[in-house]
């Protein structure tokens, strides 16, 4: 195992690769929470039966395997012509699915502040925007940064799927390594460490805010 | 305004295929929950038994679980243990990658739920002459199974979608596989894959309902 034939080129080339999973997991997850909150808002505002038909498109994005909906959004932008390279059409599946899952934490937070909270605030005066701006947003950011961190955790594991549309990602690029070098355990395992490494400090940040933030616990 | 025809006639023909397929999606999902809740019950008790050895065994496992792609550890399963000479085929290793994903998932849910479990019930098993085994056996382990009974359906719902990861291993029997086969014969990727969509989003759902049905059943107080 410790005479390997791995070199630090090929060091560098994995670096590359998490240089990419990381690319996808910042670009999707911002537009992915951007997309949510405004779901999130326009959901609660129309209640549950104007909504349903945006609930329902959104339902589907987390109902149905990512692959799956990676090959017919690549399928889609062929049929389209829109000539998108494929870091695009990842990005933009991605953020749809990222924006799926943000929508329920963002409107399970905005759910978590008490209507009374809010009538004070416009019985002050304050207009629908001061409300959600003032009084909503950090009450509701408190109830729902947890999650939000573990979504993005998610999605970043999730984005080794896109691997599959040809895009050369960290579990790409070790399995490129294996192909040419042979040691399938050894060269899996950095790759392994590399997202344990990712994901550890933040899942652990998440854990902590969690438990600062949660009331009388 | 597409310049391409659909033919959605080819795809359908290949339905009865597809839902053989599904079946054999379920069945990798079932097989993997069983194997992944009955790890989960042993890491938890593990994490309880105040053993030094056996808790950061069963930490070790929740932490790469949820820290790693499920797709690496089916990887793991497929290309890594042939370090060893364990050679899997595609279905076993893709039923060890998920396995071992959801014992790490489903541990956590069970650490979650213990937390609503006053521990002074176990006491009162254990002064009533109960061995600790038998306390978390008939006391602490119905009430967890029952307050992580949603967290668990959950993890069910993501087994299914998980197994559509097999395809990358060339597994060719599944939903994912038999569609990426039809697909590779035909290049009406769009037609097969947004049926087989269909199929996910049909078979998810049922499990969401039926397991509501379940628990607004057997969980009445």
């Amino acid at each position: 195992m410790f005479n390997t034939a791995l070199s630090w080129s090929d060091l560098v080339f994995l670096a590359h690769g998490a240089g990419m999973t990381l690319a996808v997991t910042a670009v999707s997850v911002a537009a992915g929470t951007v997309l949510g909150v405004l779901f999130g808002v326009i959901r609660f505002q129309l209640g549950p039966y104007w909504a349903a038909p945006l609930t329902f498109v959104l339902d589907v994005f987390r109902s149905v395997p990512l692959l799956i909906q990676l090959v017919l959004g690549n399928a889609l932008q062929s049929i389209m012509k829109l000539g998108w390279p494929p870091f695009t059409t990842s990005c933009v599946v991605l953020s749809l699915y990222t924006a799926a899952y943000c929508t329920e934490i963002v409107r399970g937070g905005i759910d978590s502040v008490p209507t009374t909270t809010r009538r004070a605030a416009r019985s002050l005066g304050m207009s629908w925007f001061q409300d959600m701006r003032y009084i909503v947003a950090p009450l509701a950011i408190r109830v729902s940064l947890p999650s939000w961190i573990g979504l993005t955790l998610g999605v970043m594991k999730d984005s080794a799927l896109v691997l599959w549309l040809g895009l050369i990602e960290l579990l790409r690029a070790s399995q490129i390594l294996v192909t040419r070098l042979q040691e399938p355990l050894f060269i899996l395992l950095i790759c392994g460490a590399i997202y344990f490494i990712i994901s550890l400090p933040i899942a652990r940040l998440g854990g902590y805010l969690e438990k600062r933030w949660s009331p009388n616990d | 305004m597409f310049h391409y025809t659909f033919h959605w006639n080819q795809a359908l023909k290949a339905l009865p295929q597809m839902l053989d397929g599904a079946l054999v999606t379920l069945q990798i999902a079932l097989l993997s929950m069983a194997i992944g809740l009955a790890v989960a019950i042993a890491l938890t008790l593990f994490r309880l038994s105040g053993s030094r050895i056996l808790g950061a065994l069963a930490t070790a496992w929740i932490e790469v679980a949820r820290n790693t792609p499920a797709l690496f550890q089916i990887y793991m399963a497929h290309f890594g243990l042939g370090n060893f000479g364990i050679h899997l085929s595609p279905f076993t290793s893709l039923l060890v990658g998920i396995a071992f994903n959801n014992a790490g998932y489903l541990a956590e849910n069970f650490r979650g739920a213990l937390k609503a479990i006053p521990d002074t019930q176990a006491r009162a098993g254990r002064s009533l002459g109960m061995t600790s085994l038998q306390a978390f056996r008939l006391i602490v382990m119905p009430q967890m199974l029952r307050v992580a009974f949603l967290p668990v359906t959950n993890q069910m719902v993501w087994a299914i979608l998980m197994t559509s990861l097999g395809v990358t291993v060339g597994m060719n029997t599944d939903l994912a596989g038999i569609t990426q086969e039809l697909n590779a014969r035909s290049f009406r990727t769009f037609e097969f894959f947004a049926i087989a969509a269909v199929i996910y989003y049909v078979i998810a759902k049922a499990v969401t309902l039926a397991a509501r049905a379940f628990a607004s059943r057997m969980f009445r107080y």
